[in-house]
């Protein structure tokens, strides 16, 4: 299970990168997808929505179950990823590649993780 | 096997029909489709293709159907017999009611005894399925506190071991979704409930026995702790058939309920005929109720109701289908029946949990959950393995991946209507596929091996299913 130092994580498995400029980038971690499985169909907001840190922004769906994805910030999105949507294995391929959002005007984070303990909170899953 | 299409060929027929002897009128270009390719084939090709398919479908009449949750229980013969009976099944939905007296009437005593069974005041056959009872039930509430000047209540608190269609129900009506904890025992957090509770508060939805197959013992306190801040309690009856004739929804303390006439009582599930989910209130939210409701003199209408929620009232023969069983079985009938679900998941569980992993070890009621995170760790082998090898040995497999707050869950609801030797058999089959992940993991690729259609690439048929047929 990979866990790339140069994120920041959140108890409930989703990963953000901090682009710069205030806009933070969302996806979900590599424990995360491997624990739902094949996803088959990802809910994500529109471009201009709010999201709420800690309320759902999402959901995703695997061939097991359907799960919440929780914000880790808010703000207001400003981009989606649309290859994702229409292509939903990208996040079983690579899911620190596979963004699902992009956030501006961030205001809240919820309490982020470092690699380090974001490893310690996958082997106590 | 064929599809339908595949087998058709031009001009082939079911009947013959004599030589016109009237003139034939063409209809407008605009009216007519040329596309519209429907399968032409022989009475014979007909019901053998139909018969074909029967064979490759599984249901409680092929074998032991324990999937979670969903009270797949045998469905007694007799339901069929007094729904075919022609008072009942040749009337229409558009005939005058006063034709309709005696259905009335069989409605009515359904009611009643629904009525009787739960704790409730006042009950309505109207909503087409459980989900639909919910959504009903959550207008309701809804209603009760706009009507009463209190708008401002619209958060429903549901659990986090819930069905889904509780956070659907109450979002599809405009209400928010609020979840609580489970505590260490399973049962809701009494700490997590007092914080969410509140002035915003409109309801609590509950189910209990919960989704984990725990009854909750806090269940006075926990709807008191709702009143108390000035909110309803709803139960959802997905698990009534744990504890008909043992505990009334009415009498701890929720307001209103909705029940699913295809799980506690015997009609079919889906396949079978449609749902039904009748939805029970307490007197003073009677009058909120679907128009119309069946009263002393037959349909009466309400100027406070929600409105309609549905075309015509109710699905009337799987009405007929509940109100025999529960006229055959009587009260203490029902009674057993409720011990005997619950007898018959603590047996099975007894025979396996020396092996398997339970998510709470407690006596359940008439489901258990199994964990099964320590068998991935140590074999690979997941609980969609498992599941898959019960097929092998014509066992359905049980509710996977439920509830989410359980790692590779698997719900087993064995109902009251198996006996001794159909749970020693499951049993039995567990326990030779537990030893199969550690003896011969090799078994799991490809399982199951002995079904018609064999591992089915679900992936694929999710992410790009196939619903219409073409040349």
């Amino acid at each position: 299970m990979e866990v790339r130092e140069e994120l920041k994580y959140t108890k409930t498995h989703e990963w953000v990168r901090d682009l710069g400029d205030g806009v933070y980038e969302i996806g979900i971690t590599d424990f995360a997808q491997s624990e739902l499985g094949d996803i088959v169909f990802i809910n994500l907001p529109a471009a201009d929505d709010e999201v709420t840190a800690e309320e759902t922004l999402g959901d995703i769906e695997s061939v097991k179950a359907v799960s919440d994805i929780y914000s880790p910030v808010s703000g207001v999105v400003c981009e989606i990823n649309e290859e994702v949507v229409d292509a939903p294995e990208a996040i079983n391929n690579t899911p620190y590649e596979a963004w699902l959002i992009r956030v501006k005007d961030v205001t809240d984070t919820v309490e982020l993780l470092d690699a380090a303990q974001y490893q310690e909170v996958c082997e106590h899953e | 096997m064929s599809l339908i299409f595949e087998i058709s060929r031009k001009g082939r027929r079911c009947a013959q029909f004599p030589d016109r002897k009237v003139h034939q009128y063409e209809l407008p270009e605009n009216l007519t489709r040329k596309q519209l390719d429907l399968p032409e084939v022989a009475e014979v090709d007909l019901v053998r293709h139909y018969m074909g398919l029967s064979r490759l479908a599984f249901g409680v009449d092929n074998g032991f159907y324990p999937l979670g949750s969903c009270t797949m229980k045998y469905n007694p013969k007799v339901n069929e017999e007094v729904a075919a009976l022609e008072g009942f099944n040749e009337i229409h939905p558009l005939q005058p009611a006063s034709t309709v007296k005696g259905a009335l009437e069989a409605l009515k005593q359904l009611q009643d005894a629904l009525c009787e069974l739960t704790g409730m005041d006042a009950m309505t056959l109207k909503p087409a399925a459980g989900a639909h009872g919910e959504f009903t039930g959550m207008q309701i509430v809804k209603k009760h506190f706009v009507a009463s000047g209190h708008p401002e209540r619209n958060e429903v608190i549901i659990p986090d071991s819930a069905h889904g269609t509780n956070p659907a129900s109450a979002a599809m009506n405009g209400l928010k979704v609020v979840a609580v904890k489970s505590n260490e025992n399973g049962g809701v957090d009494l700490d997590s409930l007092r914080e969410a509770v509140g002035e915003h508060t409109a309801a609590l939805m509950l189910t209990n026995p919960n989704t984990l197959g725990l009854f909750d013992e806090n269940i006075e306190e926990i709807t008191r702790i709702v009143h108390e801040a000035g909110g309803l309690c709803y139960y959802d009856g997905a698990n009534l058939n744990a504890v008909m004739g043992l505990v009334r929804p009415g009498d701890i303390g929720f307001d209103v309920i909705h029940l699913n006439l295809h799980k506690t009582f015997s009609t079919p599930h889906g396949g079978g005929g449609p749902g039904s989910g009748p939805v029970g209130c307490k007197a003073f939210l009677a009058k909120h109720l679907p128009d119309p409701v069946i009263g002393e003199n037959g349909f009466e209408y309400s100027e406070d109701s929600i409105g309609s929620v549905r075309s015509f009232y109710c699905n009337f023969l799987v009405c007929m289908k509940a109100l025999t069983y529960i006229k055959v079985m009587g009260s203490d009938g029902l009674k057993l029946a409720s011990e005997n679900a619950v007898l018959n998941a603590n047996y099975l569980l007894s025979r396996i949990k020396d092996i398997y992993d339970v998510s709470y070890d407690r006596v359940c009621m008439h489901e258990f959950v199994l964990g099964l995170q320590r068998l991935k760790d140590e074999t690979g082998i997941t609980a969609k393995d498992i599941a898959k090898g019960l097929l092998d040995f014509e066992i359905h497999p049980p509710t996977m991946y439920f509830p989410l707050i359980v790692h590779e869950a698997l719900m087993f609801e064995p109902t009251e209507t198996e006996s001794r030797e159909t749970l020693d058999r499951c049993a039995e089959v567990l326990r030779h596929l537990h030893d199969l992940a550690y003896s011969d993991p090799a078994y799991y690729e490809g399982v199951p091996h002995t079904t018609v259609v064999s591992h089915v690439d679900e992936v694929t048929a999710a992410r790009n299913p196939i619903l219409k047929y073409e040349k």
